[in-house]
């Protein structure tokens, strides 16, 4: 090496960087490079796991409307669970989004004066870019959420349950034959817009290309990583990546191609106006929506 | 053949740097990097300018001394190879070269192409001691050692601390370096006692040097000149994992658990 090291003796020798507390247990996890990145390992892992559940649910979408929004009211019928697991999604990504930035604010302090020849020898794109394609999925989840968990984006046409009048409503708006949200109507809707679509296409790419070297390099930073499984490791995490983009895109394929959703106006009560009961004739009003 | 370089000239740490081309008119392909720089070197010094200052010390590739960034390359474009034993048949006649010191906020430049690596040293130094008892010379075998073991300890050995890889990693993490070393120690019986504690305290001063952190990019494997894998940091993460987690050896050694050893 190239010069004498200064041996610090204002520093006590052989002392641990962590004591005996349960703080000093976790504090690796949340102070150190290595330990940080451990963290997002952990958190990635579980929102991949988490992306691939909610893959699986929403492909009931195949199985037709009454599938769908039986599926989505089973997970509002979980009550506090469901904050339980919402809260959880928050706390990892979160942690995921925070860890990751602050490592990669840190990453480019390590070099302030940067290379005017620019090469790379091995490095993927996926690798190099993962700071990025992360906060475009940060920019996807808070608009998906506006669009469908809360339904702020749009409006679509609907016939109210009473009066039959075609009014334009929220996605929230929607109930199903049963009473409950329609969700099935609610994707349907969601992407009539072109707009929205290209951004769904986009992020899900982006996803793909943030997996494709995110979940090979889960098992190198939790040392599960060896040269004999490593081209197995990558070839796992295209597979996965690709399969959820699939997925996912299929949906909004098929519903863009007229495979899903149909001539089904969606009903809504807002603005319903009871019926007068005198002069509505008996069993009108018994008679169930149209169906398909 | 001719070349044309650029070349990052720095008077000082203190003063800014620059990007300067020199022609490089005379170059036999059996010149290595450095005698290459040499000649350009004199012919700066007889026109009566400040010559290029590079590090070098052995010219035979196992010192780790010549540093340097070649067309964005760590050592240049011919891989397992130091920039000493890198021959000028590998570049073509009226090629431009960029040639630059390593970059990192821990490596900082003192002049031209030399950077300050003593932040190696204070990783080493943080890692500590390992016991091993003093006396006689052991006899052989007298510690059964697996081969593997042996092979990986020697592979992770082999080391030269040259800084290519926190050169060639975009984070500028030394993380190649660090794993090198820790595996080297904990592949052997004698580096068990301290194992724990040592992939903590590296891990750590590593940190405070200001390295970048780790994103399994493998560009440091690709540039190291000893051929060095990223098989090594995995095992830098399961020791740091394992170690972190086993709350009883935290203990705080002391200067006096030396003697013990
Ligand atoms: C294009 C593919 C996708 C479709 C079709 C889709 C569809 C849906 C639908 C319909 C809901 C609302 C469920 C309900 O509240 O009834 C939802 C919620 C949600 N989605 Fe997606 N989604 C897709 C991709 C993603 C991706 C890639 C992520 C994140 C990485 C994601 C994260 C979420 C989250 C966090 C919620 C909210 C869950 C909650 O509020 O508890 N989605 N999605
Ligand atoms: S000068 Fe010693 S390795 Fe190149």
């Amino acid at each position: 090496m190239s010069s004498t090291a200064p041996t610090k003796r204002s520093q006590p020798t052989n002392t641990l960087p962590s004591g005996k507390g349960v703080y000093d247990w976790v504090k690796p996890f949340l102070t150190t490079t290595v330990g940080m990145k451990v963290t997002t390992a952990i958190t990635g892992t579980a929102l991949t796991l988490f992306v691939i559940a909610h893959l699986i649910g929403n492909l009931k979408i195949y199985d037709g409307r009454d599938s769908l929004n039986a599926y989505a009211h089973f997970l509002k019928s979980l009550g506090p669970w469901l904050w339980v697991a919402r809260i959880g999604l928050l706390v990892a990504f979160t942690l995921h989004l925070v860890f990751a930035l602050y490592l990669k604010k840190r990453s480019s302090d390590a070099r302030p004066v940067k290379y005017a020849y620019k090469q790379t020898v091995q490095a993927s794109w996926a690798s190099r870019t993962m700071p990025w394609t992360g906060l475009v999925i940060l920019a996807f989840v808070l608009f998906h959420l506006a669009h469908f968990t809360l339904g702020m984006v749009g409006t679509t046409d609907a016939r109210q349950e009473m009066a039959r009048k075609i009014v334009q409503v929220g996605y929230m708006d929607l109930i199903d034959d049963k009473g409950r949200p329609d969700v099935y109507s609610m994707v349907v809707a969601g992407f009539s817009n072109n707009i929205v679509c290209v951004c769904y296409v986009i992020a899900q790419l982006l996803l793909m290309v943030h997996l494709s070297h995110g979940i090979a390099s889960v098992f190198q930073t939790l040392g599960l990583n060896t040269p004999r499984i490593q081209p197995a490791l990558k070839r796992l995490a295209w597979g996965i990546a690709i399969l959820i983009a699939i997925g996912n895109i299929g949906i909004v394929a098929s519903v863009r191609l007229s495979w899903l959703g149909d001539s089904y106006v969606p009903i809504t009560r807002v603005g319903d106006a009871p019926p007068a009961p005198v002069s509505q004739p008996v069993g009108e009003q018994a008679t169930p929506p149209k169906k398909n | 053949m001719k070349l044309t370089l650029h070349v990052w000239r720095q008077k000082d740490q203190k003063t800014p740097g620059r990007m300067e081309t020199y022609p490089a008119d005379h170059v036999s392909e059996d010149m290595s990097f450095l005698e290459m720089l040499d000649t350009v070197n004199e012919g700066l010094i007889h026109s009566g300018k400040e010559p290029i200052a590079f590090d070098h010390d052995c010219r035979e590739g196992i010192c780790g001394s010549c540093a340097m960034m070649i067309n964005g390359m760590a050592h240049g474009p011919e891989k397992g190879t130091t920039a000493c034993q890198l021959h000028m048949r590998k570049f073509h006649d009226g090629e431009q070269i960029y040639i630059e010191p390593w970059r990192a906020k821990a490596f900082p430049v003192l002049k031209d192409l030399v950077t300050d690596r003593s932040a190696f040293d204070r990783v080493i130094q943080a890692g500590g001691f390992v016991s091993v008892n003093t006396g006689g010379t052991p006899d052989g075998n007298a510690l059964p050692i697996p081969k593997e073991n042996a092979d990986t300890a020697m592979d992770a050995a082999s080391c030269i601390g040259c800084g290519a890889c926190v050169a060639a990693c975009p984070n500028a993490s030394a993380m190649l370096f660090v794993s090198a070393k820790v595996t080297h120690l904990a592949s052997m019986p004698q580096g068990q006692a301290e194992r724990r504690d040592r992939v903590l305290k590296m891990v750590d001063q590593h940190d405070k040097e200001g390295f970048g952190h780790c994103t399994n990019i493998y560009e440091c494997e690709a540039a190291c000149p000893k051929g060095i894998g990223v098989k090594f940091i995995a095992q830098l993460n399961r020791d740091f994992l394992t170690s972190s987690m086993k709350v009883v050896n935290k203990r705080e050694a002391t200067g006096a658990d030396a003697a013990a050893g």
